[in-house]
């Protein structure tokens, strides 16, 4: 009896580990927020995701603060991705920016600020008139 | 079995007591309404909150609801993001759109009618429909004229043919293509830019020194790419007629209409007619010749967002004739006599092209194209006692795989074409046939750090029955030095077979077209007894953007160098002949270029620059400047419009100055001493201009002006009182023909 759980545990395990290679997408479609204003945001943010190994393509809305990612999973994972766009100095949810990496972005970019966030609202609008 | 219900009913619950205070809607895709198929996998999410969900397989989503929650932010990788005002719990229908369209409006909006990249690898810029409208444009021929990387000059003194050059080179040299189809080659070369009208131009591209290898190995000196009008967003009815007081009537009218929601039909006439007849310079002959063409295209666009297909169908028909020579010349009774000087030119083309596009839905960085297009185009005509007839058909087909290694930031394309050329020509009774046929490959590869460089390297190999199996590599650098700067390099090399008749087919109006006048050396080439053509491309090009005064300005500084190593060269060196022969020594063109773009004051551009040309070549009887060609050209453009008021009516006023330098003339040397000419042409100015009422977003008319000083070259046939003798001839013209030209036209359309 124990050897047949013990095969049938067996056959799980490789059940289970199989299922999460076929979950391992090549090109997944992952979106997120991450915080940050304008433009040079909008560059950082997606030299740092396009930087990071496995991350085929990025785009990030200005407006909406969504990063469209897709990326190989196999090569690399969202915590990974999520680590260096921090490090560049980007706050995403449950990997806030160190001091240190949010001193570095440009001061047009501190989006922590409300004055600097007001600022460049107040810019769009002049733009759209 | 009670506890499975009860627990069941436990499950369900915590779904149940939402429903009260939650949000359903569905997301569709805006090309694709009708289906009832919702996008599947899109986000959605109330702004500034981490609530959000995605989209199920038939696109409906349920959100939780709170009357704190305003705005809906809905996105979609290669959508553009909406955001959507939410007052209450009522299912939302929500349509989103592609984000490649969004970004053609936003192209159209921006104020700049000429497009200067900072982010191209390649030296190339964009003229916009705002750009085209600043000159009548009648045709393509016409739309350079307020460009100055483009020069537009005369091809003989009959038919007034414009041709343009680019790098000081005549278009046989440069790569013209129709939506990346190449169009104007081959027999086409001489006419063909008239061929297609000014209002069937969306938006032209043009790229400076070697080109891309995408397109083939046959560019040189720069590819010219023109855009045409497509159903999809070319207005549902548009009008254009134009009337000239040197007798030009034009009628352009353009029919768009949605036959599904993924088919759009476009139609698309263009006629034109000159009947009156002018002899301004009095020297006998028509100044302008008496002309008309009909030129209708039909267009089919599929579009299929959701599943990535989009395609284009087009056919097209032209037939244009041109009667030119002596006044009185009647074609029925004098043609093939000596009684009066006369030529005729008739042309009918076909045109029939079909493309195919797939973007991969879920990977927007990949897509295949394919291109295949077919044309016939035949030309009969005849100049005094010589004829020339020509027949070309021509077959191209283009396979493209586009794609990325690793990530965006390397990006490549790949594929194969053949093409299949076939030319029967008829030269004064003596018959050159050729079939030309290519099989080729390439690949090209495009590098972005996103910050301050960029490369695109491209090769192809090719084999051809008449030019051998041969490598075409071409290459483009893009650094950033400093802020609002681009430093631009490019290398490649071109070869192709020179069509030394249709390429040069003003040699027939004169006595060096008379049998027997031609001489080509026969090499035992191929092509004609000749070697075909082969040039090294190189060039630098740097921009600067700067504000000045509180306004914005660049100034763009351009070198180039096209080096032959072998050329078909062509000799007018004695008034009475032609030759063609293969290069031997050096043939360079240098030219260089520094123009200022500058917003004087608030709507009041300037644009200006200033060119030097360098070509020489190594003749027979030594190096000599290429003959009609300036050294130097200057030029200005001034342009100012009005605000736009309530009823988006304005005024918008252009003005064109042209300096063009000392030109060298072909030897006439060895004529009697009254058909002799001076060895340099002055230089001289032209002043053009135009004035556009813009009414509505409907209707506008435009005035305008060509050669507003009357410039006119006083002589511009030689011997026109003896047109059957042996120094009768048309071919050196380096100023208009025409005097000053008026004319009017008005623009209608209804979206």
């Amino acid at each position: 009896m124990k050897k047949a759980v013990f095969i049938f545990s067996i056959f799980l395990i490789g059940f289970s580990t199989r299922g999460q290679q076929v979950e391992k997408k090549k090109n997944a479609k992952i979106a997120f927020e991450v915080d940050g204003i304008c433009g040079m945001c909008k560059k950082r943010i997606e030299t740092a995701a396009l930087k990071t190994k496995g991350i085929k393509f990025a785009i990030w809305d200005v407006k909406t603060h969504q990063l469209n990612v897709i990326l190989n999973e196999q090569k690399t994972s969202l915590k990974i991705l999520k680590t260096n766009i921090s490090s560049a100095g980007h706050d995403i949810k449950g990997f806030i920016a160190t001091e240190e990496a949010y001193a570095s972005v440009h001061p047009c970019c501190k989006y922590r600020d409300n004055k600097i966030v007001l600022e460049h609202s107040g810019a769009l609008k002049k733009e759209k008139k | 079995m009670k506890k499975y219900i009860i627990s069941g009913f436990l499950l369900l619950a915590p779904m149940l007591v939402p429903a009260q205070t939650s949000l359903k809607g569905m997301i569709m895709d805006v090309q694709n309404p009708k289906d009832n198929l919702g996008v599947s996998g899109a986000t959605v999410n109330w702004l500034d909150t981490n609530i959000g969900a995605i989209t199920n397989n038939k696109g409906w989503f349920t959100l939780p609801y709170d009357t704190q929650f305003k705005k809906l932010i809905v996105s979609y990788i290669g959508y553009k993001t909406d955001t959507i005002t939410i007052s209450n719990t009522t299912p939302i229908h929500h349509f989103i759109t592609l984000e490649t369209e969004l970004n053609e409006i936003t192209i159209r909006s921006k104020r700049n009618a000429v497009q200067k990249s900072l982010l191209a690898t390649a030296n190339t810029f964009t003229i916009n429909n705002d750009e085209l409208l600043k000159a009548a444009c009648c045709n393509l021929a016409e739309s350079f004229e307020t460009n100055p990387s483009i020069d537009v000059s005369f091809s003989d003194a009959l038919t007034g043919t414009r041709q343009i050059q680019m790098l000081g080179l005549k278009s046989p040299y440069l790569q013209i293509m129709q939506e990346n189809i190449p169009s104007i080659r081959g027999a086409a070369q001489a006419f063909g830019l008239t061929f297609t009208p000014g209002t069937w131009v969306e938006s032209i591209q043009i790229t400076k020194g070697a080109g891309s290898v995408v397109n083939g190995f046959e560019s040189i000196s720069g590819q010219i790419n023109a855009e045409l009008v497509k159903p999809f967003s070319d207005a549902a009815f548009f009008l254009n007629a134009y009337s000239s007081l040197n007798g030009r009537l034009e009628l352009n009218t353009h029919l768009n209409k949605r036959i599904s929601e993924k088919w759009q039909t476009g139609l698309y006439i263009h006629g034109n007619y000159r009947g009156d007849k002018f002899d301004k310079n009095n020297d006998g002959f028509l100044d302008a010749p008496l002309a008309n063409q009909i030129n209708v295209m039909n267009r089919w666009q599929y579009t299929d967002a959701q599943n990535g297909w989009v395609s284009f169908i087009t056919a097209r028909f032209l037939n244009d004739e041109k009667q030119t020579g002596e006044l009185n010349f009647n074609s029925e009774t004098d043609q093939g006599t000596a009684n009066l000087w006369g030529s005729e030119i008739d042309t009918k083309r076909f045109e029939t092209s079909a493309k195919l596009g797939y973007v991969f839905p879920d990977l927007p960085y990949q897509s295949l194209g394919l291109q295949l297009a077919y044309s016939k185009h035949q030309q009969d005509s005849y100049f005094g006692l010589n004829s020339y007839d020509i027949q070309h058909e021509s077959l191209y087909s283009n396979f493209l795989f586009h794609s990325i290694i690793n990530d965006t930031r390397n990006k490549f394309k790949t594929g194969v074409n053949f093409t299949y050329d076939k030319y029967n020509e008829l030269v004064n009774k003596t018959i050159y046939n050729r079939k030309e046929n290519s099989l080729g490959a390439f690949f090209e590869y495009a590098f972005d750090n996103l910050d301050d460089f960029s490369l695109t390297a491209g090769l192809r190999i090719d084999t051809h029955n008449l030019l051998g199996t041969f490598i075409t590599p071409r290459m483009h650098l893009r650094y950033v030095p400093w802020k609002k700067s681009v430093l631009r390099a490019s290398v490649g090399r071109g070869k192709r077979s020179a069509n030394i008749f249709a390429e040069n087919q003003q040699v027939f109006a004169s006595s060096r077209g008379n049998k027997g006048n031609i001489n080509i050396d026969n090499t035992n080439g191929n092509i004609y007894g000749l070697n075909p053509e082969i040039a090294w491309n190189f060039g630098i090009s740097y921009l600067q953007k700067f504000n000045l005064f509180d306004k914005k300005g660049d100034v763009t500084f351009d070198f180039y160098r096209t080096d032959f190593s072998n050329q078909v060269v062509v000799d007018w060196e004695n008034p009475q002949e032609i030759s063609f022969y293969n290069l031997e020594g050096k043939s360079i063109a240098d030219s260089f270029q520094v123009e200022v773009n500058y917003e004087l004051i608030e709507s009041l551009s300037l644009r200006t620059a200033f060119k030097y040309f360098d070509i020489s070549t190594n003749y027979k009887g030594g190096k000599l400047q290429k003959p009609l060609q300036p050294n130097k050209r200057f030029f200005a453009n001034i342009s100012y419009e009005t605000k736009l008021n309530g009823n988006k009516a304005q005024w918008k006023i252009d003005v064109t100055f042209n300096n063009i330098g000392r030109q060298r003339l072909p030897s006439t040397a060895s004529n009697p001493v009254s058909y002799r000419l001076t060895t340099h042409s002055e230089s001289y100015s032209l002043l053009n201009s135009q004035i556009t009422k813009v009414f509505s977003n409907r209707f506008e008319v435009y005035f305008g002006g060509e050669n507003i000083t009357n410039f006119q070259q006083k002589n511009p046939i030689l011997a026109s009182d003896t047109p059957f003798g042996p120094n009768f001839d048309t071919t050196i013209v380096y100023a208009p023909i025409f005097g000053r030209a008026i004319y009017a036209g008005l623009r209608f359309k209804i979206k």
